[in-house]
């Protein structure tokens, strides 16, 4: 841009807000980025420290839409607080008008760095519901924990990659989102879709394993040992990225349990709770890992037990892979065919559809095949009345839903406890009395993803 | 947590309250299993069969009426542990002179739901967070939900509480009716729900006395109404595609 030039030198009269306004709230400036000399001068005359900076909402550092209220005393943070709801998208509404099965396709939406753990979430609240957990069959869970861990590490990868740009690791932040594409396109090959999936569903997962995943998924186990101790080589010993991390976003375990803070915050304080050994769903209990701790409180503590918790994820995809070579022919839906989705999908010339085996038998051969069809794909099942709650552990902590079913087709209520949510109230208690530089980082420990803040 | 539930074939201590005199004999009473033994809580009717709505009934079945009910209150034993949680609850509320505020308790699916007199929430709340055979010291967090056919409870707001010393759940469950939408607030208790609390009345109107800063929190602070209840439209536009017209989701015809 050719003005630019104009921003970066002082006082702008032509700007009517770089130079500030007077309002009843004292002497307001709008700053766009590189026009803090304009700041410096209007508040270098008056004696009074106490600044109000509103970050973001829309700012690098605050993990999509965050609003973080900060008032400072010189470069200490007196007070933090955060400003949500710039990502409500009225997802649990538009769940109570839609059959149960579609209600996958709009949860999967919330936490999107993380969908796999709200569709698991949520399909086991229906049934819980439905009564059918103990018909799951096998391939259906295996495959459910598989792409859990997956998920878990894409996510983690993304917590660290984005927490060190933050503070100026950018190495950090291309190594890991290189390392996340690899997990992406494992879920394009199972999935179809890198996000977004609605690919668990009530009753199991939508599509078998396709052709050739699980080569791919020993190719990545591989290549990602040897990855993971890269970012072990650049971070953990590194000084600088020690010296902003540690000691910064103390929070206790008395703490974590007052403001209800879950996952690795919590595993940081020296907490061993993870509910995929506590309460184990989708037979965790069958696999062999290791819930790593630190005792540290700090953010150094979280991102170290994210690192530590892709290795034992890595772990557990590897069990599945081997309980997956054996399970070849194995079905991957409830076989109550009043649940289970009725076609597999498949790729004809013209994109992806139902398979023409479906299509043909319910078009050519049998009236009450396509009826049945018809009526399950266009009502959806019944779920008798009454409530549950289900929880699974996600990457950012206790992750649940609430489904009331009032015995009809669609949900009567569905209400998810998000984690980043629950999690974000930490952030004055974990921010106030530091310094601003430290904010940043100790929201990043936090990891919030917005969209699940919001819903 | 195991699911077992013991066959106990014994007639329950305690009889329903409301039902009639007979309904209440001995030989009318179902032996427990701890399933629910009755279901009262009716919160919609539905008409026909297939529960079309919008469009005319040519089922033949459009004068079928039927309740839509909730699981009712729950006799023991349940089984797998609740019941002793159950005796623990009662005896340390029976401590504090609290013994009104447990007014029923539900066990459905493995899970165990404690529906508690608003008045006495938060004494509830604090036995179940300091007790020692309770320990709750985990507030998960606090849903909304609106049943506008529960005739003087239309709002409840459900906390779920997690023990991880005992590795136990638990479910409360608050109603209060829609012209007096107010519940006290168990942020003293548990300072998590400050948060909750909020989208739960940001989203449904429930007045949760007591709490520190009680503002809308995913809606903007200026916005009319409370999105989540019932009788809030889901708003959307027709869209056309090829010709067609299709409704918005909230016009749709529903089945339910």
């Amino acid at each position: 841009m050719s003005d630019q030039t104009t921003y970066t030198s002082a006082p702008n009269a032509e700007d009517p807000y770089a130079t500030g306004q007077d309002t009843s709230a004292g002497r307001v400036f709008t700053v766009t980025g590189q026009d803090w000399d304009t700041v410096v001068a209007g508040v270098a005359d008056s004696a009074d420290e106490r600044v109000v900076v509103n970050m973001g909402p829309q700012h690098p550092s605050t993990h999509g839409v965050l609003r973080l209220i900060l008032e400072l005393d010189g470069e200490t943070v007196t007070e933090a607080r955060c400003g949500i709801g710039y990502l409500h998208t009225g997802i649990e509404k538009n769940m109570e008008f839609r059959p149960w099965t579609q209600g996958v396709t709009f949860c999967t939406r919330m936490d999107y760095l993380a969908p796999f753990s709200y569709e698991a979430a949520y399909v086991r609240g229906i049934e819980r519901l439905l009564g059918i957990e103990d018909e799951i069959p096998e391939k259906a869970q295996v495959m459910r924990v598989l792409l859990l861990e997956l998920n878990r590490l894409s996510s983690h990868l993304v917590a660290i990659a984005t927490g060190g740009m933050e503070i100026g690791a950018l190495t950090v932040m291309t190594i890991g989102f290189r390392e996340r594409e690899l997990v992406l396109d494992l879920f394009e090959l199972i999935t179809g879709l890198r996000m977004n999936h609605a690919f668990i569903r009530p009753g199991g997962v939508s599509q078998d394993l396709p052709p050739g995943a699980l080569e791919e998924i020993r190719g990545f186990i591989t290549l990602m040992r040897k990855r993971l101790k890269e970012y072990a080589a650049l971070c953990n010993e590194n000084p600088i990225f020690k010296g902003r991390l540690e000691n910064v976003g103390y929070l206790d375990l008395a703490g974590c349990l007052a403001l209800g803070v879950t996952g690795p915050t919590l595993r940081a304080t020296g907490y061993p709770w993870d509910l995929r050994k506590t309460q184990p769903y989708f037979g965790y209990e069958s696999y062999e890992f290791d819930v790593p701790t630190r005792d540290t409180c700090d953010s150094y503590g979280r991102f170290r037990i994210r690192l530590d918790e892709m290795h034992e994820s890595l772990r557990i995809v590897e069990q599945c892979a081997d309980r997956l070579a054996g399970l070849d022919d194995a079905p991957v839906m409830v076989a109550d065919r009043k649940i289970a989705w009725p076609s597999q999908l498949a790729i004809g010339n013209d994109g992806m559809g139902n398979s023409l085996d479906h299509i043909r038998h319910i078009m050519g051969e049998s009236m009450e095949a396509l009826i049945h069809h018809f009526k399950l794909v266009t009502e959806g099942f019944r779920v008798p009345a009454g409530q549950a709650y289900t929880a699974v552990e996600s990457p950012r902590g206790e992750l649940a839903c609430h489904v009331v079913s009032d015995g009809g087709t669609r949900p009567y209520r569905a209400h998810f406890r998000d984690p980043s949510f629950t999690n974000l109230q930490a952030t004055s208690v974990m921010c106030e009395g530091g310094m601003v530089a430290d904010v940043v980082v100790a929201v990043a420990s936090i990891d919030p993803v917005m969209g699940g803040v919001d819903r | 947590m195991t699911e077992e539930r013991p066959d106990n074939g014994g007639t329950p201590a305690k009889a329903p309250e409301s039902e009639g005199v007979t309904e209440r004999m001995p030989e009318n009473v179902p032996p427990s299993t701890g399933e629910p033994t009755e279901r009262v809580e009716a919160f919609a009717v539905r008409r026909g069969m297939f529960g079309v709505g919008g469009t005319g009934d040519t089922s033949g079945y459009g004068g079928l009426r039927r309740s839509v009910a909730m699981p009712g209150t729950t006799q023991r034993p349940f089984g797998g542990g609740f019941d002793e949680l159950m005796e623990h609850l009662e005896s340390a509320l029976a401590r504090h002179d609290l013994a009104r505020a447990l007014e029923r308790a539900v066990f459905d699916r493995g899970e165990i739901t404690f529906y508690i007199r608003r008045e006495h929430l938060l004494d509830v709340v604090r036995q179940m967070r300091d007790d020692p055979d309770l320990r709750f010291e985990l507030c998960s967090g606090v849903s909304g939900v609106h049943y506008p056919e529960d005739t003087g409870r239309e709002l409840h707001a459900v906390y779920h509480l997690l023990s991880m010393t005992h590795n136990a759940r638990a479910r409360l469950e608050v109603t209060c009716p829609d012209d007096d939408p107010h519940i006290p607030s168990v942020v003293p208790v548990y300072p998590t729900a400050d948060w909750h609390e909020r989208e739960t009345y940001d989203f449904f109107g429930i007045v949760f006395d007591g709490h520190p800063a009680l503002t809308r929190i995913e809606m903007p602070d200026d916005w009319p109404g409370h999105p989540q209840r019932k009788d809030y439209p889901l708003g959307g536009i027709p869209v056309e595609y090829k010709g067609a017209t299709i409704p918005p989701p909230d016009e749709r015809r529903a089945y339910s």
